[in-house]
């Protein structure tokens, strides 16, 4: 008799290394690229994690990707007006980078290029056997954009990294390296149209004392799955401001994988989940503090209606040498109906001694003190909670200390608020 | 303009009676004060008439320009023109008061079929409401109320009433936490409301404020009903001899 150790493959496990078959002869790679890759099928072929792996434990991919769709060849996306204005767009089609020019001070090229020539390989390794998203996108992803920022270059124009498909699947690599002391603000936009599978792996190296603000805006169609990961270094005395922001898709996860490796590091992390219908959204941070005197603040502000789940897992690691961290972090939660819930998982893990580290996670209702007051003021309720909706969260987004920034995501605040709210 | 019958109202959530039968007519133009010991259901009064959902009207009827109100939300009833000053304004983290100012006027002027004023229209009227009322302008751009000493407040709801121009203003205890200069520029912005149109009634438990905003009509409200009712010279009698003495005339 036979015991069987596989489990059963489900339809979604089974299109994806279908996908991986069809389309590994098509991409671009040299043997370095074409071993990772195949290593990439290897893990995936162990099956999609499920909620008893601990990092996927709020998104059992396993049993939420239903369906993977195949390829579209004669799928068309088209660029978007870039979300901050005056911004320089980049834009990345169905997988595929286009030509813009770029600011001054940056050199853009081709992932393709990268993937080619092999000097992209070492970043195709996924961190993990359970690291799932790098590996999807390591295994299909055969273009996005490189940046490179020379050091002490000040960008003032926004670059907008415009990820947008238009269904099938799409999967995108952006790499981008910030110079000694440069200063940029770069907004990853996720968008599209259509049913879809999307990754989008990117890789940031924040170089010693630059100044980064990197924004995600996933704003993908409720019927697109988005995997997306950043992966970022810390260098010394730099700065970096993550702010991501999800008003779309229907199986969200966004992993933000950070090192804070040099000295005197400072970084932010500010998130707004806007969650409605279905929507399952997982942002998912992994932060090692790994270099002494190291700050970093994180804040997640979640709205929630509908039947939306949404949750946010933070884990701090402050490693034995990385003395005077400083760490905060706050997931706050306004639950605007009850078929909706948002789980909120801080893990602080510390192994230094002299650190001062805390956490918080708060589920609210809008207040109904605070509604009586507006309404009492002849403002109508739904306008009433709009106004409390917004404040919820725009008191993360006006941290930001970019004008152009704010108002642009005010902005999204309002129309997702006037469809869902 | 303002017609109270017979109202009983109950904490909605333990069902506890606060309203046992008031009933109280103001007129347009008339200044009505209702005094009345802690517990009297002054602050429930000004709620009920507000709309407030805490609390469950199981009798009666409040009437507003001739037509019942008690199935209009708190909104409905600020744009046909009712105004509740709080005795403790709420704070709103995050909503700028300026903001606040621009929604709720122009959500009122929408109901009632005005056009939106214009941002310079609206400031200039907000300007002119501050300077009367001696607040800085700096104070408008805080979120509502946020950090506001228990005098701002005060000069804030009062702001707002002068900006909304309602028919019927209802003031809860305006004079708690008001130091007597504060208490004056607050009189007088009330006082600059009085009009024949309009129907103001203070909510107090002290005679001092009624010193500046002189009243037509004084009503005792005692254990949820309006156990008296006189002139200016009720509010004297009461400020001497207590409440105490009245209990024992309307028991």
């Amino acid at each position: 008799m036979n015991i069987q150790t596989q489990i059963r493959r489900t339809a979604a496990e089974e299109a994806l290394l279908e996908a991986c078959a069809v389309r590994a002869d098509g991409l671009p790679g040299d043997a370095r690229v074409r071993e990772k890759r195949a290593r990439a099928v290897e893990l995936l072929k162990r099956g999609l994690p499920n909620r008893k792996v601990e990092i996927w434990h709020y998104t059992d991919l396993r049993r939420l990707l239903s369906a993977v769709p195949a390829f579209d060849p004669t799928a068309h996306a088209t660029p978007r007006e870039p979300l901050l204005a005056g911004a320089a767009v980049l834009p990345v089609l169905n997988g595929v980078a286009g030509k813009a020019p770029v600011p001054a001070g940056v050199t853009a090229t081709s992932l393709a290029e990268r993937l080619a020539d092999g000097s992209e390989a070492a970043l195709l390794e996924p961190a993990d056997a359970h690291d799932t998203v790098a590996a999807v996108n390591a295994a299909l992803a055969g273009d996005g954009l490189a940046l490179d920022i020379a050091a002490g270059a000040v960008v003032e124009q926004p670059i907008e990294l415009q990820n947008v498909h238009a269904g099938g699947q799409a999967h995108t690599r952006f790499a981008v390296r910030a110079g000694a002391g440069a200063r940029a603000t770069i907004v990853e936009r996720q968008t599209g149209e259509g049913q879809a599978l999307v990754s989008s792996v990117s890789h940031l190296e924040v170089g010693e004392g630059a100044d980064v603000a990197w924004l995600i805006v996933q704003e993908q169609p409720a019927e697109t799955t988005h995997l997306g990961q950043i992966n970022v270094r810390i260098g010394k005395d730099a700065k970096l401001t993550l702010f991501v922001m999800n008003t779309g898709g229907k199986l969200v996860r966004q992993e933000l994988r950070l090192v804070a490796e040099g000295e005197g590091s400072k970084f932010r992390l500010r998130g707004v989940n806007l969650l409605s219908g279905e929507t399952h959204c997982d942002v998912t941070m992994v932060l090692d503090h790994a270099a002494p005197a190291t700050v970093s603040t994180e804040i997640i502000r979640n709205v929630v209606t509908g039947r939306a789940e949404g949750a946010f897992q933070g884990q701090i690691r402050v490693a034995r040498d990385a003395q005077k961290t400083d760490a905060k972090m706050a997931c706050n939660t306004l639950l605007l109906s009850d078929e909706g819930s948002f789980s909120a998982k801080p893990e602080l893990e510390i192994f230094a001694d002299d650190v001062a580290c805390g956490h918080g996670a708060t589920v609210t209702e809008i207040e109904g003190d605070h509604l009586f007051y507006l309404m009492a003021r002849g403002i109508p309720e739904k306008t009433a909670r709009g106004l409390l909706v917004k404040a919820f969260v725009a008191e993360v987004i006006e941290e930001l200390e970019h004008e152009p920034a704010i108002e642009a995501l005010e902005a999204r605040l309002d129309a997702w608020f006037a469809e869902h709210g | 303009m303002l017609e109270i019958k017979n109202l009983h109202a109950r904490i909605a959530e333990d069902g506890t009676e606060i309203l046992r039968g008031v009933n109280l007519t103001v007129k347009a133009g008339e200044v009505a004060a209702i005094m009345g010991p802690n517990g009297s259901g002054k602050s429930t009064l000004s709620y009920v008439l507000a709309g407030r959902e805490d609390y469950e009207v199981t009798e009666g009827d409040i009437l507003f320009n001739g037509g019942s109100i008690l199935e209009m939300d708190p909104a409905e009833r600020a744009a046909a023109g009712l105004f509740l000053a709080f005795q403790y304004p709420m704070e709103i983290p995050g909503v700028a008061t300026m903001e606040f100012l621009k929604v709720a006027i122009n959500a009122q002027r929408k109901a009632r079929g005005q056009e939106e004023l214009k941002i310079p229209e609206l400031m200039k009227r907000v300007r002119e409401a501050a300077q009367s009322l001696e607040m800085d302008m700096g104070m408008l751009k805080r979120p509502l109320n946020v950090g506001f000493s228990g005098g701002e407040k005060k000069r804030a709801e009062i702001l707002q009433m002068k900006l909304l121009e309602p028919r019927l203003c209802v003031l809860d205890e305006t004079d708690s936490g008001l130091d007597i200069d504060a208490l004056k520029v607050v009189a007088d912005g009330v006082n600059a409301l009085r009009s024949p149109d309009r129907a103001i009634v203070v909510i107090t438990h002290y005679q001092r404020l009624l010193n500046y905003i002189v009243p037509d009509s004084v009503h005792v409200l005692y254990k949820g009903r309006v156990a008296k009712s006189g002139e200016k010279d009720l509010a004297l009698e009461l400020e001497k001899n207590g409440y105490a003495g009245l209990v024992g005339e309307a028991a």
